[in-house]
């Protein structure tokens, strides 16, 4: 995280190690605010996570005491139920203290059930309703564009929401325009909320469909930091095309009981399981 | 009366080039539609501040609201039906609940579509976007209010939603006029009821206020262009005043401007009221003029509606 472009690059093993240990916590955080709001979504905010903090520590540039700084690079969570994730990236970042994760959906909360970016500091764009992000990413990067500015805008996109046919224009629209300023990830969990994809609505072959569209495409492991960090080092260079990268991950990543698991999509845990999960995640808070 | 007719649209196009001259920020988007909403004047003049996004409404007003978190004032054009139906989730979603600067600037609102028939005609688009929170509402009455509307609403921050027609339509005013957004304009006074019209109503109500005025009901004449925020001291001065309201709109009288009045009256000063406007149903291919015959968007249906609400009273 910084003001400049950080070389995350050179020492990437170090900056892979860092963000390791800050995941780990990140975690337990989205374990524990979505057990104390009762509900919310841990499954894919446990898929998204390292994707996240990847981001927000080392590959962004942004400035946590300045979050309408407009040289900021942009993060879109276009699958907006993956909320907790992104607050958690966001206050452990400095956006806000900890303490104010457990407020998550609570009356008069900063904290919305999906993200408000009239609300909480930090958050660039309004979602909720799946499908709309990588629009607004798109014109994001070229409002950037216009104003002949170097930021760079993410957006992360969950495997069941590119279902959603607005995607599809969008990333026609992407590589029509050349927006080589955004680069998307797609959160490649294989599960949606009734069951596996490829069951429900195959979206296969995901990456081929993109790279026919024009897209640049990078396939890695979404739990491996050098594999993210190295993606989204790549992605930078390209010059002329958008960059989606399939982050082949697991719903419910790092609790063992959640992996793999369509439950956990929008259920949270019991007392029991809290204590479970949160052992398994190397103790408390 | 006799009328010197204007299509509304190129209001909105001249509007556009101009603010594009002023003010660097000023971008358009269209849907594959440019020359019917005469966006293309804009892409001529500035055409790196102008995108098309394709047949892809959904997709236009996304980018419209990525484009205006950068802090562009975003004008993004299609038909009513496609602006407010097809993207009505991406609306709501993505520019009224965080109150982006985008102005959705329709064209071939309502029956007057004509040929096209059902599929194009857009009855429901004020109902859509007067219930979303945040969201500015106008249906200008004619090229020049159009034309004032737009540049109006440029240096208003947040969302907004003007409606344009296909049809050349009655010049109400001139280069002059002073439009103002939430301040509705009373063209005629009168004494014994008003007409609240809005749109290409507008010039029939001042049709019915002449002929109503030969049987010796004097009847007011209003344009209520602005629907949201709407005018309330304006209508609750007619009601006190007049003692009696009709309204006039080419739109589903569900929830559209006369069911808007009707609230204010229910709130503030309730009195007799009746209502002028398309019936609950879809419309059909025909010629503009003989679709309001047939669709009730008469002076005739105004001059009798307004008898009505005058007996109505007590
Ligand atoms: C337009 C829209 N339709 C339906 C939903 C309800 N919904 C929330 S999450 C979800 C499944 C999403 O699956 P996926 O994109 O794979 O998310 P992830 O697995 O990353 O949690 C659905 C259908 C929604 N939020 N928006
Ligand atoms: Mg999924």
């Amino acid at each position: 995280m910084s003001l400049e472009r950080f070389d995350y690059w050179t020492d990437i093993d170090d900056n892979a190690a860092d963000l390791a240990g800050i995941s780990t916590e990140a975690r337990r955080w989205i374990i524990r605010m979505t057990h104390e709001a009762g509900s919310g979504h841990p499954g894919g905010s446990l898929s998204s996570i390292d994707i996240l903090i990847a981001l927000y520590f080392k590959v962004m540039r942004h400035d946590p005491s300045d979050p309408t700084w407009p040289d900021r690079d942009r993060l879109v969570m276009s699958k907006g139920h993956g909320a907790p994730a992104l607050y958690t990236a966001l206050s452990l970042a400095g956006y806000f203290v900890r303490e104010e994760l457990l407020t998550l959906r609570k009356l008069g909360s900063r904290l919305q059930g999906h993200p408000s970016m009239n609300k909480t500091p930090g958050i660039d764009m309004s979602t909720g309703s799946l499908g709309q992000g990588l629009s607004i990413a798109l014109g994001i990067a070229l409002g950037a564009r216009l104003d002949r500015k170097d930021h760079r805008v993410y957006c992360i996109l969950g495997d069941g929401e590119v279902q959603e046919g607005q995607v599809w224009e969008a990333a026609m629209a992407a590589a029509h325009y050349k927006a080589d300023n955004l680069c998307a990830v797609l959160d490649r969990n294989n599960l949606q909320i009734d069951g596996p994809t490829e069951k429900i609505m195959s979206i296969e072959p995901a990456l081929h469909k993109f790279e026919s569209f024009g897209w640049n495409t990078i396939e890695i492991n979404g739990h491996d930091f050098k594999d993210i960090l190295k993606a989204f080092h790549d992605a930078e260079t390209v010059k002329g095309r958008p960059t989606m990268i399939i982050a082949n991950t697991v719903k419910g990543k790092g609790v063992s009981f959640m992996e793999g698991s369509v439950k956990f999509h929008g259920k949270t845990t019991t007392p029991e399981e809290l204590e479970r999960a949160l052992s398994e995640l190397g103790g408390d808070i | 009366m006799e009328w010197k007719l204007k299509n509304m649209r190129p209001g909105f196009g001249e509007a556009l080039v101009e603010l594009g001259s002023k003010y660097q920020n000023i971008v358009a988007l269209n849907a594959d539609l440019s020359g019917s909403t005469t966006t293309s004047m804009f892409e001529s003049a500035y055409p790196e501040r102008f995108f098309n996004m394709g047949v892809a409404e959904q997709n236009m007003m996304g980018v419209a609201a990525g484009l205006a978190s950068t802090g562009k004032i975003v004008f993004a054009s299609t038909f009513a039906m496609f602006a407010t139906g097809r993207a009505y989730d991406q609306v709501r979603q993505s520019i009224a609940y965080p109150k982006l600067s985008v102005k959705i600037v329709a064209t071939h609102a309502g029956i007057t579509v004509g040929g096209d028939g059902a599929s194009h005609q857009m009855h429901e688009d004020l109902a859509l976007m007067r219930v979303l929170p945040h969201m500015t509402v106008i249906a200008p009455a004619d090229y020049w209010e159009t034309k004032k509307a737009v540049l109006n609403v440029a240096r208003t921050p947040g969302p907004c939603y003007i409606r344009t027609g296909r049809t050349d339509t009655p010049l109400i005013y001139d280069e002059d006029y002073d439009f103002r957004i939430g301040i509705a304009d009373t063209l005629v006074d009168g004494e014994d009821v008003t007409v609240i019209a809005m749109g290409l109503m507008v010039s029939k109500a001042m049709e019915a206020a002449e002929v109503l005025g030969k049987e010796g009901i004097s009847a007011r004449v209003v344009n209520l262009s602005t629907i949201k925020p709407i005018d309330k001291n304006c209508i609750i001065k007619a009601a006190r005043d007049t003692g009696a309201i009709v309204t006039a709109e080419e739109h589903n009288m569900i929830v559209g401007m006369g069911s808007a009045v009707a609230e204010v009256l229910l709130d503030h000063e309730p009195v007799p009221q009746r209502r002028v406007g398309i019936p609950d149903v879809f419309g059909e291919s025909g010629e503009s003029e003989e679709l309001m015959q047939a669709y009730g968007l008469t002076v005739e249906n105004i001059v009798e509606s307004a008898k009505k609400a005058v007996a109505m009273k007590r």
